[in-house]
């Protein structure tokens, strides 16, 4: 037998958008039954590839060849009808619909052509998600009811549901836990030797040395490495690659704390009903705690409880010795705290605005006379607290959206050092933010607390907690069941609090 | 399960750093094209005003006609401007107009002369909004719905009030300013209102922390919460402002017409959203213009002109007015898709 033509062969992809040349020339080829991982920074034209392959854009010049035959992707059902299935990194589920109706969305089974067979789509359904390892979700759950996680498998649900010979992964893990990410792994391997390819993208690189079999780096729209061997390609090279240069780490050093002040925020006894449970913590300016736990441990409800976004239960949180008022954002930072949220366009950025306005808005009264703004003001105050970050581009104008994740996360903590805050509290505060860019922004975190800041920070990722904070919190549905220096821990020790418990001693 | 991935120092993300001015110039040069398109517009419908009734159309009289009744569904769109920003609607101020017309002219109210009659309007107006905001802002009603229901009570009091009679002004100072001898230099009073209303509401808007927070609210509201800013008292405020535009509109009313009626007002809701949305206010909020509104505002009076000049029915009219709606939002959805 003559070796197989490989499954999809896509060469010389070039695609502009006004601008920008987002592809380049990309060639990329997948086998069938193979894991492919597609690697790149943010901006290295990922996305503009995947939506090339799911039909979603139109390349201005390239081939796509499917099983040996040249192909012309007008749309995303021409793609579908192929067998090429997209899980996009920011779920396109339809929330008031229910888990069934969602997975046959498009599709639907029907008597005479339109009237749909409800009980079948739910049957079906419910032998997909058993496929998938969730025999738990119910087909008749609405959407919006469901985890993310389990959002994300009724997504691989409908995807699966149709003839599918592809399927394309963008940061499926981003949202997951790690035992999420097992099962997760489990489907990919299990689709794998059904002889179905995936083309899986991650920020992860060991996640990539689990379960991928060849690498593409994508930098600046080429594809610097094609086919490279996923399991034994160095992660220097690896890197290098992504980024153009060889790298050292990372984390910067951590300051010896003689004797800190006293403490800018006490946080005693606080509980929320069914998310978390009496809370005691103390912050001292100057240093970073950290809270590491699984998704659903009470993180981010935390934070947000603090800042005063939700309501307490019981308990109260002190800010200078001061009681604040509870559940009141407007409390909270007129005492001196700032959040970075975890869902960064939706809760904190102002999309269609510029840098400048997205950086005052939290300021706006010291750049006003009874309401009249002092624009050259507010600019330049703006554009002292950016520079401070070194957020790029230097053009306090720039439109927001059009910034990368890392400096916008870096315009949302202006914002707070602009107010002047004290408290830092930050969610996740390296989502969405590329590789390359987090070491810088470790940097300005860590300044900002040797310049008197307290920062409190929440993230899934348990080296970034262990690598950034000085003590560490580690939570378990909703109580702290450890506390220590960040030193005295390391991630499997962290990794077996979260999942069994042992009570902090 | 994360090994710390040795991330180095990311100087420039390459793209962004290269397109670094052309967003800026981008928004700047849309706003131009939207703005200029919109007086493109205005200045054919002169031409062909010009040009089907050179006389008439071009009269000063009737081009002081055209302005005048721009004024009073003007200044009621400056404030619908603002709530539409803010993320909100406004389906009320036809009903409020009429309502504050009628209460400021009962014979009760003009017994405190003109300045009875102009403060019973805009309190009534600002009364009204006060409803609306509350309901909106501390009720958590749609406000759709709210101003809905402000709607249907509004006009029903009205009714209630005048029993379907209109109300005949009898104060001599309100009278004298829709006389052509209180006119200065050719320009009528409610003319030179409605240009004090727009200025401020362009200040306000552009130039101010309230402006700010309006744009902002609609940009994103929960952004905007969880940065520090009270959006339910901003909510609140712009129907109040709204309310006080839909007073002072119908003061203006109430010079023009010499009375006060409970049909007044009728569909402005309608026109005044139109108006904002092809001055390329966005429905959903987050962005809009003060200019772009009054232009809206502009066209659709002039298109009323002309084709009453030419004896077009009604029908025509707002045949041609849905018309040019969808295709003022057909042309912007292109220039944004440019981008």
């Amino acid at each position: 037998m003559a070796p197989e033509p490989p499954l999809l062969t896509m060469s010389g992809i070039t695609k502009s958008f006004p601008g920008v040349r987002a592809l380049d020339g990309v060639d990329l080829d997948v086998l069938t039954g193979e894991v492919h991982c597609l690697l790149g920074q943010n901006g290295a034209g990922k996305s503009t590839l995947i939506k090339v392959l799911a039909g979603a854009h139109q390349p201005d010049d390239g081939t796509i060849g499917w099983r040996g035959e040249q192909v012309t992707l007008r749309s995303p059902i021409a793609a579908m009808r192929l067998g090429i299935a997209t899980i996009y990194q920011e779920l396109d589920l339809v929330e008031g619909l229910s888990v069934a109706e969602n997975v046959y969305l498009g599709h639907e089974p029907t008597s005479a052509g339109f009237v749909v067979r409800g009980k079948d789509a739910r049957a079906s359904t419910a032998a997909l998600l058993k496929r998938l390892g969730h025999p738990e979700i119910d087909p008749a759950r609405l959407v919006g009811e469901l985890s993310a996680a389990h959002q994300q498998i009724v997504s691989m649900a409908r995807a699966l549901s149709h003839d599918v010979r592809l399927i394309v992964m963008d940061e499926p893990s981003a949202a997951l836990d790690p035992d999420e990410v097992d099962n997760l792994f489990r489907i990919v391997g299990d689709l794998t030797a059904d002889g179905v390819a995936v083309v899986y993208i991650s920020h992860r690189l060991e996640e990539i040395r689990r379960i991928g079999d060849r690498v593409t780096v994508l930098k600046d729209g080429r594809a610097v490495a094609g086919g490279l061997p996923a399991k034994s390609t160095p992660t220097s090279e690896v890197v290098a690659l992504m980024t153009g240069r060889n790298v050292e780490y990372v984390f910067p050093p951590r300051p010896t704390h003689q004797d800190l002040p006293e403490p800018v925020l006490e946080v005693q006894g606080l509980s929320r009903d069914g998310e978390f449970e009496s809370l005691d913590l103390t912050l001292r300016p100057g240093e970073i705690v950290g809270l590491a736990g699984l998704v659903g441990s009470g993180r981010s409800e935390i934070l947000e409880t603090i800042y005063g976004a939700r309501k307490p239960s019981t308990g109260q949180v002190l800010v200078g010795g001061k009681q604040l008022k509870a559940g009141s954002v407007r409390a909270a930072v007129a005492a001196g705290l700032g959040l970075a949220p975890e869902e960064r366009k939706a809760q904190a950025l102002l999309l269609l605005e510029s840098v400048t306005r997205n950086v005052s808005v939290s300021s706006m009264s010291r750049f006003s006379y009874g309401g009249w703004l002092d624009r050259t003001a507010e600019r330049d105050a703006a554009r002292k607290a950016t520079r401070e970050l070194s957020l790029r581009p230097d053009n306090p104008s720039a439109l927001i959206r059009t910034l990368s994740g890392g400096n916008q996360q870096k315009a949302v903590l202006a914002r707070w050092l602009l107010r002047g805050c004290r408290v830092l509290l930050l969610d996740e505060p390296t989502r969405g933010v590329d590789v390359g860019a987090r070491a810088e922004l470790y940097a300005v975190i860590r300044r900002l607390a040797d310049e008197g800041l307290a920062v409190l920070m929440v993230s899934s990722e348990v080296p970034e907690v262990l690598g950034l904070a000085d003590r560490v919190l580690v939570l378990r549905e909703g109580r702290v069941v450890h506390r220590a220096p960040a030193q005295e821990l390391d991630e499997h020790r962290v990794l077996d609090l979260v999942m069994e418990g042992s009570p902090a001693s | 399960m994360t090994q710390p991935v040795s991330p180095p120092r990311d100087d420039t993300p390459k793209l962004s750093s290269k397109a670094e001015p052309a967003p800026w110039r981008a928004v700047v040069a849309r706003a131009d094209v939207r703005t200029l398109s919109l007086l493109g517009v205005l200045a054919v419908l002169i031409l062909i005003g010009g040009i089907t009734k050179p006389d008439e159309f071009l009269d000063t009289r009737n081009l002081q006609l055209v302005l005048t009744q721009a004024s009073v569904i003007g200044v009621v769109t400056v404030g619908m401007t603002f709530v539409i920003i803010s993320g909100g609607i406004d389906l009320s101020v036809g009903a409020i107009v009429a309502l504050a017309s009628v209460w400021a002219t009962t014979v009760a109210t003009q017994d405190y002369g003109f300045v009875g009659v102009l403060f019973t309007a805009v309190l009534v107006g600002v009364g009204c909004g006060l409803v609306n905001g509350v309901l909106i802002a501390y009720g958590a009603m749609v406000p759709f719905i709210a101003t809905l229901a402000m709607l249907a009570s509004a006009r029903g009091l009205a009714l209630q009030i005048t029993d379907g009679n209109t109300q005949v002004v009898t104060i001599d100072g309100i009278l004298d300013l829709g006389e052509r001898d209180s006119y200065i230099l050719g320009v009528p009073p409610l003319v030179l209102m409605f240009a004090v209303v727009t200025i401020i509401g362009w200040l306000v808007l552009n130039r101010t922390t309230f402006g700010r927070r309006t744009v902002a609210v609609g940009g994103n509201a929960e952004a905007t919460r969880l940065a520090g800013i009270d959006v339910r008292r901003q909510r609140l405020y712009l129907y109040l402002l709204s309310g006080l535009c839909c007073g002072i509109a119908a003061f203006m009313l109430i010079i023009l017409s010499g009375s006060g009626q409970n049909t007044n007002g009728n569909l402005y809701e309608l026109d005044a959203i139109a108006a904002a949305i092809i001055g390329g206010t966005l429905l959903s909020g987050g962005r809009g213009t003060i200019v772009g509104s009054v232009l809206g505002v502009l066209i659709f009076t002039t298109i009323t002109n002309i084709f009453a000049l030419n004896n077009l029915q009604s029908d025509v009219q707002q045949i041609a007015k849905g018309a040019i709606i969808v295709a003022a939002v057909l042309v912007q959805r292109r220039t944004a898709n440019t981008t």
